[in-house]
């Protein structure tokens, strides 16, 4: 999929609530949106774009019992399998003191295991080379993209139309 | 931004500012030529850099005789170096991330430098058990690896050893939550670089391209890491406070510790982030980012802080007389009144008095008092972990093997020289990456801007008012 290029033809909006409101006229049009860009996260954006909620936290949570489990299970069997030793006349399995390593093994797990998810789910990591549309995105522009390699003309004209209609401030075709 | 806004919401964002003008300001500083102030600031640390390196080849040829260590005081301005670093850090991690849960809207203007400085104090702390150890090349011993010695493992049951999960665990997972916060930044610094400066922004940015999933991810991923950097960030100093707290040496082996040492860490990390602020904000010109407002925020919280810092101390007090124990009573007398009572009296003066300045309104807002009392405080709070362990330590249990303690010249210079550590790796971080976070002061302009609330509000941010002026030419231009 990387290597086959797509043509895009996008339209850069000057403000969020422009961008937002074109999305769901978009959406009402039934017109299939390839991606849409803004230079920083806009709030009521998902839920017009039709975005489902991220299942990002419940890794989260899997991670990091993963983490819980292995950081208790490890000192566990380390001192009382295969090497116990009396430390301070406390018994075998001081479970209490485990609780700290305990802890910051969980959350170890947790953001590790989330963060390396993230980067990967989102095809991002060093050295990919960003497709990028317009240098603007990450600016001031806020874009929404259709992908039409094999749209036929007159449906670009329609896509034309309907960018201007809603008000977008510049509309270009770049292949990526 | 459809969200009401409070009438009485502070303005975060000053000079009616645009998208645009954001992303110029907080981006120009990592693209010009560095400035005359950063080529000597950056000199100096790189100085300092250089005797720290000098003092810790000294410290690893010579051995920790070199230090003024004796038998009695074994831990001192080593010790003292690490807690007092490590407390400086916790303010970063406290900014993004229990003020993202508590929807601090300040903290947008200053996490992202914070976080860095936590990266960087917890950089330098780190070095100071590890030098500690005298045997530098043997510190692998404190991992649970297999090894041929049978495999024996460390003790589990030792602070010493919850502290290096603590501490390796805090720096990676900080580190994590910095820079994927930063990668969309870094991405804003791509588009705008051509050249080979583009290709290596292009490299570090991940290829983020700003697509709406990608930002949602995003946001779970900060909701989460900040959500779990929150008890982390409190069970670290927790846990350097049980390296103390669970030993039995009279005037350490108290249960006030945690909260008692994460409170100072609080305090002394804020400091810090002042100190670094007042000088970043006027040298790289951020003053409409980092405002008067935000200044006065964080001295709130020192103001708090130093407060909960003065009760523990007095409390300490006051468990020690009523404990009826004499040996108790006599490692606090002997704190306030003993050898070191120069120490105890400085520390008092600048973490529980000088704060109190802040209740005036016009302190709080001046920078010359802000600058000056954070250095106060920074002084303070080194103070208060010297007090804690030398004071304990001079005098123990046997009267014949009292002692007293001062630093050797290296001692001097690893203390000395790891500020430099710290200041040469902020200011490389002021070149490279944008110290301000751009997309996040870009979420909140419509709610902080000058121009959509506060006195000066001459736009709405709702789309059914009047459509709002377009600040400045930018959206003609193009």
């Amino acid at each position: 999929m990387a290597e086959s290029s797509k043509k895009v033809l996008f339209g850069l909006y000057n403000d969020e609530e422009d961008l937002k409101s074109a999305v769901s006229t978009a959406r009402k049009d039934h017109l299939d949106i390839m991606d849409v860009l803004t230079p920083f996260p806009v709030h009521g954006l998902d839920p017009v774009l039709g975005l489902k909620e991220s299942r990002l936290h419940y890794l989260g949570f899997i991670y990091g019992t993963i983490g819980a489990i292995f950081g208790f299970g490890f000192m566990s069997w380390a001192v009382v399998n295969d090497w116990p030793i009396v430390f301070g006349g406390k018994p075998y399995w001081p479970v209490p003191s485990y609780i700290p390593i305990t802890f910051e093994m969980t959350v170890l797990f947790a953001a590790w295991g989330m963060t390396i998810t993230f980067y990967t789910v989102c095809g991002m990591w060093p050295g990919v080379q960003a497709k990028v549309l317009d240098n603007r995105i990450t600016d001031d522009k806020f874009c929404l993209a259709f992908d039409v390699t094999e749209t036929p003309e007159t449906e670009v004209g329609s896509l034309q139309a309907f960018f201007s209609k809603t008000g977008a401030a510049e509309v270009h075709v770049k292949t990526i | 931004m459809s969200q009401p806004v409070s009438p009485i919401r502070h303005v975060l964002i000053e000079g009616n500012k645009s998208y645009h003008n954001i992303t110029e300001d907080l981006t120009i500083p990592t693209e010009k030529a560095p400035s005359r102030e950063w080529i000597i600031a950056f000199a100096l640390a790189a100085a300092f850099l250089g005797l720290y390196v000098f003092a810790v080849c000294w410290t690893i040829w010579k051995g920790i005789g070199s230090w003024n260590l004796n038998r009695t005081v074994n831990w001192g301005w080593d010790i003292t170096n690490f807690v007092w670093w490590i407390g400086i850090g916790h303010a970063g991690t406290l900014i993004s991330a229990i003020l993202l849960i508590f929807r601090q809207r300040w903290r947008t203007g200053v996490n992202r430098a914070a976080e860095a400085m936590t990266i960087f104090a917890v950089i330098c702390a780190g070095q100071f058990p590890l030098i500690h150890m005298g045997r530098l090349w043997l510190a692998f011993f404190i991992f649970p690896f297999p090894n041929t010695r049978g495999p024996l493992w460390p003790n589990f049951n030792s602070p010493l050893l919850w502290d290096v999960f603590a501490i390796s665990t805090y720096f990676s997972v900080s580190l994590l939550f910095w820079y994927t916060g930063l990668v969309p930044d870094l991405a804003t610094v791509r588009d705008r670089a051509v050249g080979f400066r583009r290709k290596m922004y292009d490299m570090v940015s991940f290829g983020w391209t700003g697509s709406a999933k990608h930002w949602q991810r995003h946001e779970a991923l900060s909701l989460v890491l900040a959500g779990i950097s929150t008890p982390l960030v409190l069970s670290v100093h927790t846990i350097v406070s049980f390296d103390f707290a669970t030993s039995v040496i009279p005037g350490w082996h108290t249960t006030i510790f945690p909260p008692y040492f994460v409170a100072g860490a609080i305090f002394s990390g804020f400091a810090m982030v002042q100190t670094l602020m007042v000088i970043t904000r006027k040298v790289l010109k951020l003053e409409h980012y980092i405002t008067l407002n935000h200044i006065e925020s964080m001295n709130k919280v020192i103001v708090l802080t130093g407060t909960i810092v003065g009760v523990a101390y007095l409390t300490e007090l006051f468990i020690a007389w009523y404990s009826g124990y004499i040996y108790e009573q006599f490692a606090f007398y002997n704190r306030v009144f003993g050898i070191y009572w120069w120490a105890y009296f400085g520390m008092m003066f600048c973490n529980v008095v000088s704060p109190q300045l802040f209740w005036s309104k016009k302190i709080r807002r001046s920078i010359w008092w802000t600058f000056f009392l954070s250095i106060v405080v920074n002084i303070g709070m080194w103070f208060e972990r010297f007090v804690i362990i030398a004071t304990t330590l001079a005098r123990d249990y046997l009267p014949s093997s009292w002692s007293y303690y001062s630093p050797s010249w290296v001692e001097i210079s690893l203390f000395t020289g790891s500020i430099g550590l710290f200041f040469f790796c902020y200011l490389i971080f002021t070149r490279v990456a944008p110290v301000v976070a751009i997309a996040e002061i870009k979420a909140i302009l419509k709610v902080a801007g000058n121009q959509y609330i506060g006195p000066e509000a001459r736009s709405k941010a709702h789309g059914h008012h009047a459509p709002a002026p377009k600040v400045k030419g930018e959206q003609t231009e193009d």
